[in-house]
């Protein structure tokens, strides 16, 4: 056992101040159950989100000592005995008491993604996906909503382009259907002009922090970017496209697969 | 014992962070790390001598499109592409840059280097601080990413291209490099022109837009028999992908040594161990 300094944020969208907590920290603890401890014996109102305390539900994400991490899988351990440790909320999205913050935003931007459109022959039907195709886009499945990669991004964070960045939690969701090998669903245009990939500098923070160890940056975000190229910056690929008719075939697929879609929901 | 803060009690502005580890070292090294390459290959590039001794054809200067075979140390007249400099490129060459053979070549390297994706990481970082860090305040600016004037990044296949015809040509620069005057032999040199294109293979061989080229662009990796086998090569490529960072510093200092050693070599400053003798 050792008493430690713990500085914690505590106010709501109108300000507040640092406030130093002593807790005994008992060994195994992380920041987390030294949270839950000062909310059990010094400050009852002191507004913390988790669930699960296993780095699975991605709720408890925060900002300790100046990096975001899930505060349930950070151990105190990993500090000096005398460090001094500052909580914040994540500075991303709008506080809504101490430690809790609103990340509604998200949820937002995931409704703007075309979910999976089946292919017209694979729709309606179970579909079987080899490993190679699993393999490349299980990763993305892993993500746990933190939004710890949203909150780093410095598109979102620092400036603040929520207007033209979904960020990279979402770039890995249309990655994971893009690369989707029954998906009919053409969503590049929309990656380009709405979506923001170009915002995107491929400065990587958010693979730095995904406690889930997704590689973002370079297995969703420049895999889609270079799906931009093919489609807008590449003369060569324009005309072989051109050529070969895949535009063509790719646009009359995704009219299909929609009208397949139609036809089994009335069937429904 | 509690003190005012904004909101959250995050600052903003360039830098700012209640980050406690040393965040700027990655910045500060890479930065100054890349700017010695920079200015060594600068000066280097402006030398227009001292890049070929006996069999050894400094990177920076291959291919030898045109040669000045009066400056010390330059490439033979044979060993030129197109021989000797025209008359009609001297008239049009500024005064104040030196006649070399590497002005002319160097920007197929250099473009390949500047539009990678990891140098990109690495410069909007230590250079244009967007961010410098991560959780550390970047530059304040109009920022637009890589969609106004930085869209053109989106070239960096076409210097792919580039880099791997200079993968061919600086292999081919190595192997002859193991004959001196129509006798074989070998010669520290010689080992350190083989190394050299081998370290740039990995480097470019693990490039994003080759990656991307080779296999990932496919939606399905298991439907054709040629999915299979392109499948089978995008795996390697993720695979030297994965060190991309790590192979763009070993080549990119490998060929800076490369050059100084033909260079020093060249000037008789060292002497080449070598089975020729000379
Ligand atoms: S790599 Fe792109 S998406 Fe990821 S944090 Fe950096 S700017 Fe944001
Ligand atoms: S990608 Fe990683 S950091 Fe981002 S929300 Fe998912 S788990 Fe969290
Ligand atoms: S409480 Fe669920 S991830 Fe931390
Ligand atoms: S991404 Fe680095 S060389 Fe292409």
């Amino acid at each position: 056992m050792a008493e430690r300094t713990i500085r914690i944020w505590r106010g709501d969208e109108n300000g507040g101040e640092f406030v130093d907590y002593q807790v005994e920290v008992d060994e195994g603890m992380v920041v987390l159950d030294v949270i839950h401890k000062i909310q059990a014996k010094d400050a009852n109102d002191l507004a913390v989100r988790w669930n699960c305390k296993a780095g699975k539900c991605g709720s408890c994400s925060m900002e300790i000592n100046g990096r975001p991490k899930l505060s349930c899988m950070t151990r105190m351990n990993e500090y000096e005995p005398d460090e001094l440790i500052t909580v914040q909320p994540v500075k991303t999205f709008p506080i809504i008491k101490d430690l809790v913050t609103d990340v509604s935003w998200n949820y937002e931007q995931n409704k703007r993604i075309k979910p999976l459109l089946p292919k017209a022959d694979a729709a309606g039907k179970d579909f079987i996906m080899m490993q190679e195709d699993v393999d490349r886009v299980q990763e993305f499945r892993k993500c746990i909503e933190c939004y710890l990669c949203q909150n780093v991004c410095h598109v979102l964070r620092d400036q603040d382009k929520k207007g033209e960045f979904v960020g990279p939690r979402f770039m890995i969701r249309l990655a994971g259907l893009e690369m989707h090998p029954v998906d009919a669903a053409d969503r590049i245009p929309q990656i380009r002009d709405e979506f923001g990939s170009g915002m995107c500098n491929i400065t990587r923070c958010c693979t730095d922090v995904c406690p889930e160890s997704i590689g973002l940056t370079d297995n969703a975000i420049i895999p889609i970017k270079e799906r931009v190229v093919d489609r807008y910056y590449d003369p060569v690929a324009w005309i072989i496209r051109k050529m070969s008719g895949a535009d063509e075939k790719r646009e009359a697929e995704e009219k299909a697969a929609d009208a397949k879609q139609a036809e089994l929901q009335k069937t429904v | 014992m509690a003190q005012a803060t904004n909101v959250g009690g995050h600052q903003s502005g360039l830098a700012a962070t209640l980050r406690k580890d040393n965040w700027w070292f990655e910045a500060a090294w890479t930065g100054i790390g890349f700017l010695i390459f920079a200015i060594y290959t600068t000066w280097a590039a402006l030398q227009g001598d001292h890049y070929w001794h006996g069999s050894y054809l400094s990177p920076f200067y291959s291919p030898v499109f045109f040669t000045d075979p009066s400056a010390a140390g330059a490439a033979p007249e044979a060993h030129a592409w197109f021989g000797l400099f025209p008359d009609s490129l001297k008239a049009i060459w500024p005064s104040f840059i030196p006649l070399s053979p590497a002005i002319l070549i160097l920007i197929g390297p250099l473009s390949f280097r500047m539009t990678c994706y990891y140098y990109r990481k690495f410069y909007y970082r230590s250079y244009f601080m967007t961010p410098p860090a991560c959780a550390v305040g970047g530059r304040p600016q109009k920022y637009k990413g890589e969609t106004a004037i930085l869209v053109f990044q989106n070239i960096h296949r076409y210097t792919l291209y580039i880099a791997l015809t200079y993968i061919v040509i600086l292999y081919y620069d190595a192997i002859i490099s193991f004959s001196r005057d129509g006798e074989l032999g070998i010669g520290v040199g010689s080992v350190i022109l083989l190394i050299n294109p081998t370290l740039l293979a990995f480097y470019t061989c693990g490039c994003h837009a080759f990656r991307h080229l080779v296999g990932g662009q496919l939606d399905c990796f298991s439907c054709s028999d040629s999915a299979k086998s392109r499948y089978g090569i995008w795996q390697k490529v993720s695979n030297l992908n994965s060190r991309h960072m790590l192979w763009a510093w070993v080549s990119m200092i490998w060929v800076g040594l490369t050059d100084l050693y033909v260079r020093l070599v060249s000037m008789g400053v060292i002497t080449d161990l070598n089975t020729w003798g000379s």
